[in-house]
């Protein structure tokens, strides 16, 4: 079960501004501030511009940590904080922690890759050993907090985030009582940005409103975003034990796939991983009453997603929404705050909305549009795919009393 | 190289920390209790040859080390 959260998102610091941003339709896409971005095609992004996180926390970690670290730990700590979890009144080897990663620490890499081609490699700071690697977040978090348990990275592109929550759900299962997941990524850095634009799948649009569009005809790309969010998932009985405060819901199924090579034949498997998630979930397709989509923004990648969704639930079978409308694509961070929101919905029984898109009906989705609808919601479906062919899929329903 | 030159690169090469204050009265605490851990030490060592275009010998300075013992390490290099 999930029995802590925390949200670090472009349009919202913290699980309450997060979701009254969201309901509300507001967006954090904007023309990039970070960096000089006026000589790019693509100029927009998500940015976290709410939270300045070395307020929050101690000297001795800043000249070690890249943006993406900071912004996670603070997300850690909150998240444990929401828990009431009290790392120094739990086992030893009670507490994991199993984070995602798309980029690792590109600003920080980006600066000592500088030094050493300016300055030489005398200049390339200690801290680079491990501040740019995809493993640090686990390693930092664990570290500030004590947490000696199993620990772990998936690294899957945007699909990564889904399953390090899935891994984290095995170690619970496996009787670690306690397990902080969920990721953090920022890659706003020219370094980042041109690796990101050589995919091909950037939007040059200038306008936010006009610039991440999935599903609609005007899809051309999708706007990057900085940020996600932290989960804490804990069994039962240490929940109960410790008279855990909250509990958001059931990590209750998942599955992951990656597509064959293209060009030869052969389908892509994002259907089968909706299916076998749900099936994982011990539930079938009517089970689900809203679909938290991967929402790609170019058409051929819209196309197999809604193609795969209308395979498992029908035309218009379910509801579908794309917060991520509002934030951008996170990386590993899009899957959790996905996972999130999806949460969140459940509690309020609304399902967020989808902002700027005017779909084109082409795709025979039902699909959340401007506004929060009301509907009752036993579980959601998330989608989360990455560059490469991974896909990840989660389902989270309400925990039983 | 003066003792402020590295009670200044303490705390910018390896941080301020809520529980230590790099200031005179840790010169002579050894770097492994001041939460100076092996990387941040590499990192303060190296700070220290970038400014005063010294060579440490880095992989012989350790926790073990003070403040004042490394400060007489670079001035004697």
């Amino acid at each position: 079960m999930v029995t802590g959260i925390d949200v670090v998102a472009p349009n919202g610091i913290g699980v309450d501004e997060y979701w009254t941003s969201t309901l509300d339709g507001r967006s954090g896409i904007e023309r990039i501030t970070r960096f000089e971005a006026g000589q790019y095609p693509s100029q927009l992004a998500g940015e976290v511009n709410g939270l300045v996180p070395e307020e929050h926390l101690p000297g001795r970690l800043l000249p070690q940590t890249d943006r993406m670290t900071r912004l996670a730990l603070v997300a850690a700590d909150r998240a444990l904080t929401d828990a009431g979890v009290r790392p120094d009144e739990m086992p030893e080897f009670g507490i994991g922690v199993v984070t995602a990663s798309a980029s690792g620490g590109f600003e920080f890499g980006q600066r000592e890759l500088q030094n050493l081609w300016t300055s030489g490699s005398k200049f390339v700071s200690a801290y680079q050993s491990f501040a740019w690697f995809y493993a640090v977040n686990t390693g930092q978090i664990s570290i500030r907090h004590g947490l000696r348990g199993a620990g772990g990275v998936l690294v899957g592109d945007q699909a990564g985030g889904l399953d390090a929550v899935a891994q984290a759900r095995r170690q619970v299962r496996n009787s670690t009582a306690v397990v902080v997941s969920g990721g953090v990524d920022s890659s706003l850095c020219p370094w980042g940005w041109v690796a990101q634009m050589a995919s091909g799948r950037l939007s040059t649009a200038t306008t936010p409103a006009r610039a991440f569009l999935p599903f609609d005809t005007d899809a051309a790309g999708h706007v990057p975003g900085e940020g996600g969010a932290m989960l804490v998932l804990e069994t039962p009985g240490s929940a109960s034990r410790r008279g855990a405060a909250n509990v958001y819901g059931e990590i209750a199924g998942h599955a992951s796939t990656i597509d064959p090579r293209p060009n030869i034949g052969r389908e892509p498997t994002l259907r089968r991983a909706i299916e076998t998630a749900v099936a994982d979930a011990g539930l079938v397709p009517s089970d689900i009453d809203v679909v938290f989509a991967d929402a790609a923004g170019t058409p051929d990648l819209d196309r197999v997603e809604a193609d795969a969704i209308g395979a498992v639930f029908g035309p218009r079978g379910v509801p579908v929404t794309a917060p991520k409308t509002m934030t951008g694509r996170l990386h590993s961070g899009g899957g959790p705050l996905d996972l999130v929101c999806a949460l969140l919905s459940l509690r309020d029984g609304l399902i967020p909305p989808t902002i700027n898109v005017e779909a084109d009906g082409g795709y025979e989705l039902d699909l959340v549009l401007h506004y929060p609808r009301p509907a009752p919601l036993r579980a959601a479906l998330v989608i989360a795919r990455g560059h490469g062919g991974f896909n990840s899929v989660m389902v989270v329903s309400h925990t039983e009393p | 190289m003066t003792i402020d030159d590295m009670l200044r690169i303490l705390r910018v090469s390896a941080g301020d920390s809520d529980d230590v204050n790099f200031d005179k009265s840790i010169v002579d605490t050894e770097f492994e209790a001041l939460g100076v851990d092996s990387v941040a030490l590499l990192e303060v060592t190296a700070q220290i040859e970038r400014e005063f275009d010294v060579d440490l010998e880095r992989d012989g300075v350790h926790g073990g080390y003070t403040p004042r013992q490394l400060v007489a390490l670079a001035n004697v290099r």
